[in-house]
């Protein structure tokens, strides 16, 4: 092992040793409630997208034709629809199948029968992009033998709205809450170097440089902000199977299976990795600002 | 680094440290040291003598640049200290062993690891630190004393812990500011021997004392400082 290699692991172990003693561990704690709240936002809204997704990412639009328009006239239409480059999907209702699942319905049986005959138009269901949906439904509007439209885009654009509210509040929270990372382990590292003033002035005075000294510091910085990561993970996990026992329930009784799920391992990561880099910028900002003070006199 | 003065030490001398007509005024006006100039040679045991206040301290403090001259230059081991970048100063104190009045000794750790420290620095492999630091407790006496805390030994005990700190390193020079100011007269005794021991190693050594008694017994050369300036 070199030089350098064995005065980091030193460092290391030194940063090790602080971190255990106060406020090391509370400081971690403190980060660690901190990243709870952007993390554990991030998961709820991440399990939400999912079911979001399901209903939102293939819009449907009903183009109903009128009650009096032949087959001949429907195919041809359905011809149309299928050559339109803009739709992933075109499925054509018969008037027959409609009426048959309206008869389906419960209750709605005896009525269908008492009709005579069918009211229903043809239709056809087709999928398409959400975004071009409003200008899709304004086209397909005008083809001929359509008698009416209807996209389900306002739904569709509150919960993307929704979404993008929720995923700008959760930026911003996880910014501020950052910058109170930052922030802690400023002060964290600003009582080690009080603390740590006389060992600093006497390794001064026989010969250690700048880096031997702030290594520790910043090695403490990162360390703290890693336990604090971990620390916030843990808290995310621990709520979220509070929350899906009670989630299940719900879920259950609209026949769903849908569970909140933990963030992905590259979500976690990242927490982590985020955490780490801006203890150690905090350390790096107060070291900057309060090791240059002490000089030996 | 010279741990033995040279063969040719003798025919030609070398200045490890050398002051020419340096002055140093504090911030505020006062004046600490004024023209003062001498040169130390390798191998050399000089004391430095004067009242409280004459500027010994002061002196000291401008061979591992704590301080800086105000006028004139001090050369160390060739280096013109006043000169120096800041980075390089790291470099310049790890050759000097600096013994201080009040110790600076730290009372979170035990002897061992404080005499470790200056190797902890350089990041020396740990089975030549630890020889090396057994081998500087037990030319100071105090072997049996490494797992101690510094505050469980007599003052005279803890400088002999802060020398051996200042040796540790193997320095070619070794500074020391009052180091029997706060000892009774057997401690300090002691105290002296070890720098004339290692003296005769061939460290160079400087030695400030306001004792000129305990100083002349030794018969070494002798700079006095009066009012700043050298008598």
């Amino acid at each position: 092992m070199n030089a350098w290699l064995r005065q980091h692991a030193a460092a290391l172990r030194t940063a090790l040793a602080r971190l255990a003693r106060p406020p090391g561990l509370l400081s971690a704690a403190v980060i660690g409630i901190a990243v709870s709240l952007p993390a554990g936002g991030y998961a709820l809204l991440d399990s939400l997208r999912g079911v979001a997704a399901r209903v939102t990412l293939e819009p449907q639009i009903s183009l109903f034709l009128a009650p009096q328009a032949s087959r001949a006239q429907a195919d041809a239409l359905g011809k149309v629809l299928r050559a339109d480059r803009r739709l992933s999907g075109v499925h054509f209702v018969p008037r027959e199948t409609a009426l048959k699942e309206l008869s389906e319905v419960q209750g709605l049986a005896e009525v269908v029968a008492s009709l005579g005959r069918n009211p229903l138009p043809d239709a056809f269901v087709v999928t398409a992009q959400a975004d071009s949906l409003d200008s899709l439904a304004a086209d397909l509007a005008r083809l001929p033998g359509v008698a009416h439209v209807q996209a389900d885009t306002v739904w569709a654009r509150r919960l993307a709205a929704l979404a993008r509210i929720g995923r700008l509040g959760l930026g911003l929270l996880a910014a501020l809450l950052g910058a109170g990372l930052v922030a802690v382990t400023f002060n964290t590292i600003r009582l080690q170097i009080l603390t740590q003033r006389e060992e600093i002035e006497v390794s001064k005075l026989i010969g250690a440089t700048d880096a031997f000294i702030r290594r520790p510091f910043y090695y403490l910085g990162l360390l703290q902000g890693l336990a604090g990561g971990a620390i916030a993970l843990a808290i995310v996990a621990a709520l979220l199977a509070l929350l899906n026992r009670e989630v299940g329930a719900l879920a259950a009784s609209y026949g769903s299976g849908f569970r909140l799920s933990f963030l992905s391992a590259a979500d976690a990561g990242a927490t982590l990795a985020a955490a780490g880099v801006l203890g150690w910028l905090g350390a790096h900002l107060s070291v900057s600002r309060h090791l240059r003070a002490i000089e030996p006199r | 680094m010279t741990c033995a003065p040279s063969p040719r030490a003798s025919s030609r001398r070398r200045w490890l440290v050398s002051f020419s007509a340096v002055a140093k005024r504090y911030p505020g006006g006062q004046e600490a040291l004024r023209d003062v100039s001498f040169s130390l040679e390798a191998g050399e045991l000089a004391f430095l003598t004067g009242r409280s206040g004459a500027g010994k301290s002061t002196l000291l403090k401008l061979i591992p640049a704590i301080e800086h001259p105000s006028a004139g230059t001090v050369v160390v081991n060739g280096q013109n200290v006043g000169a120096l970048r800041r980075a390089a100063i790291p470099y310049l104190r790890r050759n000097i062993g600096l013994v201080f009045q009040d110790q600076k000794l730290l009372y979170d750790r035990n002897v061992y690891d404080n005499v470790m420290l200056p190797l902890a620095l350089s990041g020396q492999a740990a089975a030549e630190a630890a020889r090396r630091v057994r081998a500087a407790l037990d030319k100071v006496g105090l072997l049996a004393r490494e797992k101690a805390n510094p505050i469980e030994l007599s003052g005279g005990e803890q400088q002999r812990v802060a020398i051996a700190r200042a040796v540790v390193n193997r320095p070619a020079l070794l500074v020391a500011d009052e180091p029997t100011a706060n000892l009774d007269a057997e401690s300090a005794a002691r105290v002296l021997d070890i720098f004339v021991a290692f003296n005769q190693v061939g460290v160079t050594v400087l030695i400030a004392s306001h004792d000129q008694a305990l100083v002349e017994r030794y018969g070494k050369r002798v700079l006095h400082l009066v009012d700043g300036r050298l008598g």
